[in-house]
């Protein structure tokens, strides 16, 4: 019993250590977001006249309305296409089974492991040959390109164990292929793809690399894109840039608190099956 | 996750047997009813991976061959630009430092979180797990730049940090974390472990709470002290676990490039340039196409050459159990 409780409280007092360092840097944003703009905070402290209005700046300097319809844009343009067609793949490869969808499969997990920074240099010019620099076009296309690997992964192995039984059933009843996927497989499948849209949206938000390649006009960018433009400008500001980077922030975070079970059902399952 | 323990070269659904009975469908041979014409399902999104990402990488081996600005036509360069990645030491250094990161992106987060989840796993309530959860997991879902910006900004010198150091009367070793060429790299190793260190617990509990109790009973009926019972219990039943807590982070720290990015640009002089940042500022700032691309295919097979053994080892290991 002793030794229960002392394991209870050595638990709690390590975990509460966790959450203040885990906590600590936002903490350390929001309190020096609230400093005279341009003037010189030191560490975690409060402001004498807490300055709100800041927030109130920074969104203006961010341009922070044009950013969320940009970043939402974006999000409209790779999450449904990435789910539609990794779908299609997951259904032939995991449920069809198609003949050497062995092959198509190996060809798809070699993509989990690559690091965009591989082929980050003939994707430039791929897209520039394209036409498509500075526009939302040069992120949406090879975002869907780069997320097939991991999608296509986590679809086919939903539908490796979705019910046999039930395609049998239908195929009886004179369903054809394409009704089969959409009425009796697309409908079971759908936490899968709640769990792969999640996933999706906040790797296109974050991504980084790719907007500041491709696009140099801050307000096409994905949101960390942006950010990192925002840095750039505001770097020396350190309240204005604090309070940027927390409002920048703030969807994610509301997203995330509003939806955490699925968020973190859906990144652990990701990172296990990634 | 099953799927994972599946060798990759075995048909699947042996057990199963297969019934597709397609109106009209060529009857097919050897009992394989699988028309070709499904592929069509398989071809939006083999093309898109195709032309955004194989096509690349074909490319990114091609320039790598030449030197190439960018704007003239390429020059056949051989094996020049691989020598030059392998004998220039300023090269050879940024891949060293992608070494030193995976120290601090992979060993800490996973040895401290072995060490949490351990003393957190036998009183776990749903309540305190829910919390747990939710504020580990907040490094994991905002982006990498912001991570950076925040950290730039605790790691200056009139940051967090120092402030701490100096209540607690460590005032001597305040300084600019991310300036000094000492404490540069290590710095940036530390704010990828606070990206990673919550996934890694989060995901190391959920294993551990997985394990049988019958198994910790058994074992202290053996007389086995938390050492033992961690070492032959603990271990072997979240193996798994661990490797994809392994493979996720040591890929994390190999393509390393947001957070070095945005919190020191490679600097102070070269101390905490990484593959990633070299390829980017090879490419677009000195124009060495050619060059950047080598260091690409070398990041591109060092990490293959370090996850295919760890993936290897992790689902031979499912196999036996």
């Amino acid at each position: 019993m002793i030794i229960a409780r002392r394991n209870v409280v050595v638990g709690w007092l390590l975990l509460g250590v966790l959450m203040v360092v885990t906590l600590l840097p936002f903490v350390s944003m929001f309190t020096s977001a609230l400093f005279p703009s341009g003037s010189y905070p030191i560490g975690i402290s409060w402001p004498a006249h807490p300055q709100w209005g800041n927030f109130l700046s920074a969104f203006r300097a961010a341009d922070m309305g044009v950013l969320l319809e940009s970043s939402g844009l974006i999000l409209l343009g790779v999450v449904p296409i990435s789910l539609l067609i990794s779908t299609f793949a997951g259904f032939a490869l995991g449920h069809l089974r198609v003949r050497g969808g062995q092959v198509a499969f190996v060809l798809f997990l070699l993509g989990l492991t690559l690091p965009l920074e591989g082929i980050i240099v003939p994707l430039y010019y791929e897209v520039r040959g394209l036409g498509l620099l500075d526009t939302r076009w040069a992120l949406i296309l090879p975002l869907i390109g780069l997320f097939m690997p991991f999608s296509v992964y986590w679809m086919r192995a939903h539908f490796i164990n979705a019910p046999r039984e039930l395609s049998e059933a239908a195929r009886v009843d004179g369903a054809t292929t394409w009704q089969l996927f959409w009425r009796v497989h697309v409908p079971l499948a759908r936490p899968a793809l709640t769990s792969l849209g999640i996933l999706l949206s906040v790797w296109t938000w974050n991504q980084f690399l790719l907007a500041i390649v491709l696009v140099d006009v801050p307000t096409n960018r994905t949101m960390a894109g942006a950010l990192g433009a925002f840095q750039g400008q505001w770097g020396t500001n350190i309240p204005l840039l604090n309070a940027g980077s927390l409002l920048i922030l703030a969807p994610t975070l509301i997203l995330f608190i509003a939806f955490q079970r699925q968020f973190v059902t859906a990144l652990l399952q990701g990172s296990l099956k990634g | 996750m099953n799927d994972l323990t599946r060798p990759s070269g075995a048909p699947h659904g042996a057990g199963a047997p297969r019934s597709h009975k397609e109106r009209g469908a060529p009857r097919p041979r050897k009992g394989r009813g699988v028309p070709n014409r499904y592929w069509a399902f398989v071809a939006p999104a083999l093309l898109a991976y195709a032309g955004f990402v194989l096509w690349p990488i074909v490319q990114t081996v091609r320039y790598s061959f030449y030197n190439w600005d960018g704007i003239s036509t390429l020059q056949g360069a051989g094996l020049s630009n691989y020598r030059t990645v392998f004998t220039n030491g300023q090269l050879l250094g940024v891949i060293g430092h992608a070494f030193v990161l995976i120290l601090y992106f992979s060993v800490i987060p996973i040895v401290l979180g072995l060490a949490v989840a351990t003393a957190m796993r036998r009183f776990v309530s749903a309540k305190m797990s829910a919390v747990a959860r939710v504020v580990l997991f907040l490094p994991q879902v905002v982006p990498l730049v912001a991570a950076g910006i925040a950290w730039n900004w605790m790691l200056s010198t009139t940051g967090a940090v120092d402030q701490i150091l100096q209540k607690v009367g460590l005032g001597s070793l305040a300084h600019s974390w991310l300036g000094d060429f000492s404490t540069a790299l290590p710095s940036v190793g530390i704010i990828g472990a606070w990206v990673l260190l919550g996934l890694c617990i989060v995901l190391l509990l959920a294993g551990m709470t997985k394990i049988e109790s019958s198994l910790y009973e058994a074992a202290q009926l053996d007389g086995a002290g938390p050492l033992r019972e961690f070492l032959s219990v603990t271990l072997p039943s979240i193996r798994q676990e661990i490797g994809v807590c392994v493979t996720v982070t040591v890929i994390a720290a190999l393509s390393a490039f947001d957070i070095v990015y945005i919190s020191t640009q490679g600097g102070p002089g070269n101390a905490t340039m990484v593959p990633g940042l070299e390829i980017y500022q090879l490419a677009f700032y000195n124009r060495q196409m050619g060059l950047a691309s080598a260091l690409a295919v070398v990041l591109m097979v060092l990490v293959l050459v370090c996850i295919l053994p760890i993936q290897w080892y992790v689902r031979r290991g499912s196999g036996d159990r």
